[in-house]
């Protein structure tokens, strides 16, 4: 272990580092308390331009066309983290316990109602409060519990559709992007009058590589070794 | 005080008590949770000033940004988890 012989830092390190904490503390406290109390904000902004994007919900319309590259580089971000996640992985998945017959029996019983619920969020997310984020993380939890529960195993596969499931956020907003550069006028420009259909399809998009890439996240570091014992009661012995 | 600022206060707190544990910890798998409840404050602090615009409903950019946010921690401190554990097997295995 690299940190393991690491130095306790002396009284006059913790007391600079209480000092730079306590200024930050301030700093910080300062600049939210300076603020004024109400402010104008961009809501009326996104309220005016919502009718262009054919979508009722505020957050939707901002997070897959008012800053779509947000998103757009979100989903790379998202992408670039499943394949260094699947790159650096190791060791096996830990035998999980099939035998569990509690977890099996809620698993049975939640993943459907879960799986429900994430379709529904993506269903609302067009118009009232849901989305493609909230669906993707419920139906990754499902994948997660079913995983735990020692059913699903075949999401474990390592097939072209999980990769290309992986990477469908990205390839949609791309596509999208280009789409606009050619119809409309600039790169994620969305037609006027199509705008609906390409959220439409792009929160769909967003959603399964969100739930594919928290699934294999989830299940990356489950197939880590845990830190062997010997290591804790080192690092225990620090303190 | 109005509720917004105080959650924001509440947010800038729990931001720098997390800052003061990434800088004194030691440990990887400390010091990556006392990253994300910096985060953590980061979002409180935003979605605290979302609320200051007039209406009934918040500002939906910083809620938008917030959203793009948690799915990039929880990305990065996965990520962060697995160097972590490939570390400390790779320093066992020596």
């Amino acid at each position: 272990m690299n940190d393991g012989h690491a130095k306790r830092p002396g009284r006059l390190a913790a007391t600079a580092l209480a000092l730079l904490v306590v200024l930050v503390f301030a700093g910080l406290v300062s600049a939210v308390l300076a603020l004024p109390p109400t402010a104008a904000g961009l809501s009326a902004d996104v309220g005016a331009a919502l009718p262009r994007v054919g979508t009722d919900n505020p957050v939707t319309a901002t997070l897959l066309a008012f800053r779509g590259y947000d998103t757009l580089l979100e989903m790379a971000v998202l992408l670039l983290a499943a394949v260094a996640i699947r790159a650096l992985r190791h060791g096996r998945l830990p035998v999980m316990r099939s035998g569990d017959e509690i977890l099996a029996a809620l698993a049975r019983v939640l993943v459907p109602v879960m799986v429900l619920v994430a379709a529904y969020l993506l269903a609302a997310g067009l118009d009232g409060p849901g989305g493609a984020f909230q669906a993707g993380a419920i139906a990754a939890a499902a994948g997660v519990l079913l995983v735990l529960a020692g059913r699903g195993l075949r999401l474990l596969d390592d097939g072209l559709a999980v990769r290309l499931g992986l990477a469908v956020g990205l390839l949609g907003f791309v596509a999208a992007g280009i789409a606009g550069m050619l119809v409309a006028s600039a790169f994620l420009d969305y037609a006027p009058g199509r705008a609906a259909t390409v959220m439409t399809l792009l929160e769909v998009a967003v959603a399964v590589s969100v739930a594919l890439t928290l699934f294999e996240m989830f299940v990356s570091v489950l197939r880590c070794p845990i830190p062997g014992k010997a290591a804790d009661a080192a690092d225990r012995g620090r303190r | 005080m109005s509720a917004p600022l105080l959650y924001a206060l509440v947010g800038v707190a729990l931001f720098c008590m997390a800052l003061h544990w990434v800088i004194a910890c030691a440990d990887p798998l400390r010091r990556i949770l006392a990253v994300n409840v910096m985060s953590s404050g980061v979002f409180l602090v935003l979605v605290a000033l979302a609320r200051r615009v007039p209406g009934p409903s918040p500002d939906p950019v910083p809620h938008a940004m917030v959203i793009t946010g948690i799915v990039v921690a929880v990305s990065a401190t996965a990520l962060a988890i697995v160097l972590a554990s490939r570390m400390r097997s790779g320093a066992a295995g020596r």
